[in-house]
């Protein structure tokens, strides 16, 4: 079950033609996959587009009342093998994941179906992100079209533009035999908007129509003699037709004016994706009106790669100055561009990155400096007396002191997660046995390199974590350890990481942090989830595949939550005689995904009045002594600091806000840890039976008459 | 130019918040109030790990429909944002950094509760940023400044934020829709219809009271005594904080122990006024009189099973759980005694004669030092923690207070020791002892850097600016858990005072 369900909103795929659709980026995309006749369909989850593959997964009725085949791929790799469907028959297919990095798993398969060229419409929908909230390394998509020679589009973000670029992208890869990429920033994904619908279309050929007449051709298997073949085509005929159909089409686009003596003398050029952003800049310059009128011309590059050198050079014609604006780097497209205007002998000034920053997300901010300051040398005379000079003030030291001052919140751990439990204990092993050599994996886990628990050194890839570890395989004074999430084990680990330590004989720990989901991308099902899955196969045991590759020595721990269990097993791993491997494998449900499903129906249980306890945690405020050793093995959100008025006291004391779900992890780390009795656990009783109502009147009257008599022997008050 | 962009009436609304907190929600519905009132709404956010309990932002463009389709920004820019709302205090400060307050435009909604960063909670000290840091620059950013605690009022109501915060955003009268017209947003949402409505209502009504305190929700303090008359004779200044710790040493162990207190607390008072302790408003005698009610009321195992089994114990914990006190509520406690804290109850000759015996200690560590959990609402437990809490009577005789009473002998020695020649060195050395708190381990750890903490005192104590050492050890000590900054500031010191042996 995944964190967000569209269950509700995947019914507006059933729209029909003419209608107005609303919704999400997302959303709108998979409705242009069904307009467009898709055959199959499949993909990795991962921001910027997992909520797609949830959208997919939610909307399968849908697609199996048009026979389109679903496939939740086990990695980006699988997703972009699937595409192979398509080299033979002529069937559409989609596929979706992260970029750079699920383009890195995928780049195998991708290099080879841009070898053998396709006969069905292939398309790649990638996320890319390059803002401060983006999980992953920032590189570019770019390369992978160039050196594969993969058709990029990057539309314009709003929904009746991606919705476009879908179709285009099935005909572009059609007219020239040729994977085509259609690249999404994580915005433009999430962006809420609306378009006008056309119908659904079942695909002509369906893959249960190809598998009654399987065909092959010899000429498109990547081997010799055909795949000499392959290189000449992609330049002789692949490409001329990609051109021949992007000028056709119009796919790229211009806006502004065509001639105009004040402002025809420059220009802009832009990636689809970053249109908005050039616009509202002109916007606030008095350059462009909100319908996107512009005064500037623009040439909008649906298309980023191929570029296509006749409609650049003629945008050029006649300007002084253009602007480029690309969004990462290197700034491939502004080399492109440079090297056609030296052969073509212009003498255009081009500018790009010289005013936009070299490297990072093109904010507003940057956005409008950069063009305002483009303007202020090329075209001055447009530009308000406010903007040409402005009074700007200078940066206020108070606020750069507060940037300071403000609290870091970089994310973490959720309330109640199980993988807090799992790092409070490796904490804890560390501070008996020493300092450890550990890598990291990419997943939830990985928040355990952030404080307080400040664990993992190095993040390699998805299922490398214990791979990365392989130069410490031989063992020495300590030995290794590697984190491993669910996800990522059954992604690439289980191979990459569990085969190559028994293989190579590593005497390793490797802890598997199992929470039945891949959590950090929405809580998707995968291999070993508990869940049954209606169209999934759930419940294959980590712990068997493990022993069936060759690990001997493997604890499974199905209460991440009892520390002091997980410590001692940890320390055993640490410890023990055991030759080769070690395996850990902590499991608990995600407590996200647990809260979401268990929440509702207890209090359904409630409100039908049956017998239900709910638990929270406690702090006694003055058994607190303010000193937080709780809070350095825990950075749990709902564990805060409480200043209480008392004049005799210093520090804040621990408290715990009623967002507590009553995990149990601050009472045994509390245990385990030694730190101080006063943490509780109170559970609330719900519909209680008579009998317990009776027992525990009687011993509620008993402990009051107690109390009261203590209170009047010690003369306090109540 | 068909419409100029200034004048289209465009909306720009970003929303700050710590992931968790509903800020999804709370856009969705502004979108949907939006397209209901004849608006064309744009609203992008950036999910995935960033919110995992990381700082979001969500923004929302909102115009008045047209024929023609807008071209609307996907992400907020500095100095071109009408409304911003914040959903904890430090992400308004965020903001304001971020250059999305500005006084020409902006209306800030900002909830002043606090959501510590692991940054503040993991300091052994007082690592908390305070809401002052933060309000004159959100008073002085912002063109109108909205600032309640709206997470108090949403889990008063038994809702979440997200519905308080679009209630203030309806108080503030920002957005071009009436009251009904929000309220029918949420209605239509259809879940949590009627807590989410008491929320937005409450909101509502505090976003437009006269003058919303931006005063951050403090609890009253429930310690604050009336002066006793027993501390009459005391200087005035020390006789607040006296009181206090009068009434917590008499509730620790009894009237006698009460006297025992004043009596330090007269004859620091009698050395304070012969060193000019009047000029000082008797600093050294008020930090006594905090400082040693600590002292005296460490925490042993008769202290907690004390402050477990009390009446107002019970009602404070159904009071903050929110549970009536006709429900069923299972308490279960966590303890967990090591050996040291189980021999220090017994009698101090006894204690020390097991203590001495390893074998023995090992024995009764395998018995008794194990985690335990009380179910504090049973009879049996609860009985056993009420005799344990009965043993406060035997206390003097115990081996923890023969220990206690040494180390607190040592401490006011030294301190009176050096009052005669540093008034504000012996203060500081008095507050030294705020760096012994926590049970066990964190117990011993900071014992050691109190004596760490001394000596270093001991190290500077002929040196005029010798408090302010002081105090630089005692913030250091405060700083982190390893006692790292704390070797540092030793480190400088042994430096130069070597130096100056050598010379």
């Amino acid at each position: 079950m995944a964190e967000r369900s569209f269950k509700s909103e995947v019914q507006h795929l059933r729209i029909p033609a003419g209608e107005t659709f609303r919704g999400e980026g997302i959303l709108a995309i998979t409705k242009a996959l069904l307009e467009n006749g898709v055959g199959y369909v499949g993909g990795y989850q991962g921001a910027p587009i997992s909520h797609l593959m949830d959208v997919l997964s939610d909307a399968q009725d849908i697609l199996s009342d048009l026979e389109i085949r679903f496939e939740a791929n086990a990695s980006e790799a699988a997703a972009a093998a699937m595409l192979a469907a398509s080299i033979n028959y002529p069937i559409r297919g989609a596929v979706t994941f992260k970029s750079v990095v699920g383009t890195n798993v995928a780049s195998d398969a991708l290099s080879n179906l841009a070898s053998a060229g396709v006969t069905g419409g292939a398309l790649i929908i990638v996320g890319e992100d390059y803002g401060e909230g983006s999980s992953i390394m920032q590189e570019r998509s770019h390369a992978f079209a160039m050196k594969s020679q993969i058709w990029l589009l990057d539309p314009r973000p709003n929904l009746p533009s991606m919705v476009q670029a879908v179709r285009h992208g099935f005909e572009l890869s059609e007219a020239s035999n040729t994977p085509v990429m259609l690249e999404l920033r994580i915005r433009a994904c999430h962006v809420h908007g609306a378009f006008t619908t056309r119908a659904n279309t079942p695909p002509p050929m369906t893959v249960a129509d190809a598998l009654k007449n399987p065909t092959r051709k010899t000429d498109r298997i990547v081997l010799p003699p055909a795949l000499f073949y392959h290189e000449q085509e992609k330049i002789a005929e692949r490409w001329p037709a990609a051109v021949q159909f992007i000028l056709d089409n119009r796919l790229n686009e211009h806006f502004g004016p065509e001639t105009d003596a004040e402002t025809g003398k420059i220009g802009i050029i832009t990636q689809g994706g970053m249109y908005n952003t050039v616009l509202r800049a002109l916007q606030r310059l008095g350059l462009a009106d909100i319908h996107g009128t512009s005064r500037i011309p623009l040439y909008v590059l649906n298309v980023t790669y191929p570029l296509i050198d006749s409609e650049f050079l003629q945008f050029c014609t006649g300007k002084d100055a253009v602007l480029v604006v690309e969004e990462g780097q290197p700034d491939f497209i502004e080399q492109a561009f440079a090297a056609m205007l030296y052969k073509a002998g212009q003498t255009v000034t081009l500018t790009g990155k010289d005013y936009l920053p070299r490297a990072g997300e093109y904010t507003g901010a940057a956005m409008y400096q950069g063009i305002t300051n483009f303007l202020r040398d090329h075209a001055i005379d447009l530009l308000s007396d406010a903007d040409r000079a402005p009074n700007t003030d200078a940066p206020d030291p108070a606020i750069a002191a507060l940037t300071k001052t403000l609290p870091q919140r970089p994310p973490g751990f959720c309330t109640g997660c199980p993988e807090r439990p799992i790092f409070a204990a490796l904490k804890m092993v560390q501070e008996e046995l020493g300092p450890h050599q550990i890598t990291g994996d990419i997943g939830c886990h990985l928040f355990s390199t952030q404080p307080p628990f400040e664990i993992g050194g190095s993040t390699m890839g998805y299922g490398l974590g214990p791979a990365s570890n392989a130069a410490f395989d031989a063992g020495g004074a300590t030995r290794p350890i590697s984190i491993l999430g669910d996800g990522g084990f059954w992604h690439n680990g289980l191979t990459s990481s569990i085969g190559n330590a028994v293989y190579n004989r590593s005497d390793g720990l490797t802890v598997i942090v199992d929470n039945y989901y891949s959590a950090a991308t929405g809580g998707q099902d995968l291999l070993s989830s508990r869940a049954d899955n209606e169209t999934k196969a759930t419940n294959n045991s980590i712990a068997g595949a493990i022993r069936g590759v060759g690990v001997d020595w493997i604890r499974q721990i199905d209460r991440t939550y009892d520390v002091p269990k997980l410590r001692d097993t940890l320390r055993e791993a640490l410890t023990t005689d055991a030759p080769g491997p070690k395996v850990v494998i902590a499991a608990s449900e995600c407590m996200l995904n647990r809260q979401r499903r268990e929440r509702p129906i207890r209090q359904q249980a409630i409100k039908a009045g049956q017998r239900q306890v709910v638990p929270r945690f406690g702090v006694d405020e003055d058994v607190c002594t303010g000193d937080h050793a709780c809070m350095r093995l825990s950075g749990c959100p709902s564990l805060g600091l409480k200043h209480t008025g008392d004049p005799l006291r210093d520090d804040p004391v621990a408290h715990i806000d009623q967002t507590c779900v009553g995990c149990g992890n601050c009472g045994e780390v509390a245990d385990a840890a030694v730190l101080c009795p006063s943490f509780y656990q109170a559970d609330r009783v719900h519909n209680p039976g008579w009998l317990e109502r009776r027992i525990n009147g009687m011993r509620k009257s008993v402990i009051t008459w107690l109390q009261q008599r203590r209170d009047r022997k010690w003369g306090r008050t109540a | 130019m068909t419409a100029s962009f200034e004048h289209s009436g465009l909306i720009r609304l970003a929303i700050l918040a710590v992931g968790g907190q509903g800020g999804g929600v709370l856009s969705n519905w502004i979108v949907d109030l939006a397209e209901r009132n004849g608006y064309i709404a744009q609203s992008t956010s950036v999910p995935g790990v960033a919110q995992r309990t990381g700082a979001t932002i969500y923004y929302v463009e909102l115009l008045p429909d047209t024929s023609s389709p807008p071209v609307l920004a996907l992400m907020p820019s500095p100095g071109d944002v009408d409304i911003v709302i914040a959903a904890e205090i430090m992400e308004a400060g965020r903001a304001v950094t971020r250059g999305l307050v500005t006084p020409d435009r902006t209306t800030l909604i900002a909830s002043n509760h606090r959501m510590h960063a692991v940054s503040e909670k993991v300091v052994p000290g007082d690592g908390v940023i305070g809401n002052g840091l933060v309000l004159p620059h959100i008073q002085a950013a912002a063109h109108r400044l909205i600032c309640c605690d709206f997470a108090a009022i949403a889990a008063d109501t038994g809702s979440h934020i997200s519905a308080s915060l679009l209630g203030a955003l309806a108080g503030s009268d920002a957005l071009p829709f009436d009251r009904a017209a929000f309220e029918a947003t949420i209605t239509a949402s259809g879940r949590g219809v009627e807590p989410s409505l008491r929320a937005f209502g409450a909101a509502y009504a505090a976003a437009r009271a006269p003058a919303p305190s931006p005063s951050p929700h403090m609890p009253a303090p429930d310690h604050a005594a009336p002066r006793a008359p027993d501390v009459a004779h005391l200087p005035d200044p020390v006789q607040d904080m006296a009181s206090a710790g009068l009434a917590r040493v008499i509730d620790y162990q009894d009237t006698a122990y009460g006297q025992e207190y004043l009596d330090h607390l007269a004859s620091a008072a009698r050395a304070d006024a012969a060193q000019g302790g009047d000029a000082h408003q008797f600093a050294y005698t008020s930090t006594l009189a905090k400082y040693l009610a600590n002292a005296m009321c460490y925490d042993d195992i008769p202290r907690v099973a004390d402050l477990k089994t009390r009446s107002r114990r019970t009602a404070r914990v159904r009071d903050e759980l929110g549970v009536p006190s006709d429900a069923v509520l299972q308490l279960t406690e966590y303890f967990h005694p090591r050996t040291d804290e189980l021999l220090s109850l017994l009698p101090t000759r006894v204690g020390l004669w097991v203590e001495s015996r390893p074998a023995l200690v090992r024995g009764i560590a395998r018995l008794f030092s194990k985690g335990r959990r009380l179910r504090s609402d049973r009879l049996v437990p609860f009985l056993m923690l009420y005799w344990l809490a009965g043993q406060r009577r035997r206390r003097r005789g115990m081996l923890r207070h023969h220990r206690e009473l040494a180390h607190m002998q040592a401490w006011l020695g030294c301190a009176s020791q050096l009052l005669p020649l540093n008034y504000d060195l012996a203060v500081e050395t008095l507050g030294t002892r705020r760096l012994i708190k926590g049970y066990s381990d964190t117990h011993t750890r900071g014992l050691a850097k109190f004596d760490r903490v001394m000596q270093g005192i001991a190290l500077v104590q002929n040196r005029t600016d010798a408090a302010d050492w002081a105090r630089r050890l005692k913030t250091a000590a405060l700083a982190d858990v390893d006692g790292t900054q704390l070797d540092g500031v030793i480190q400088t010191i042994q430096s130069f005072s070597g130096t100056q042996a050598a010379e």
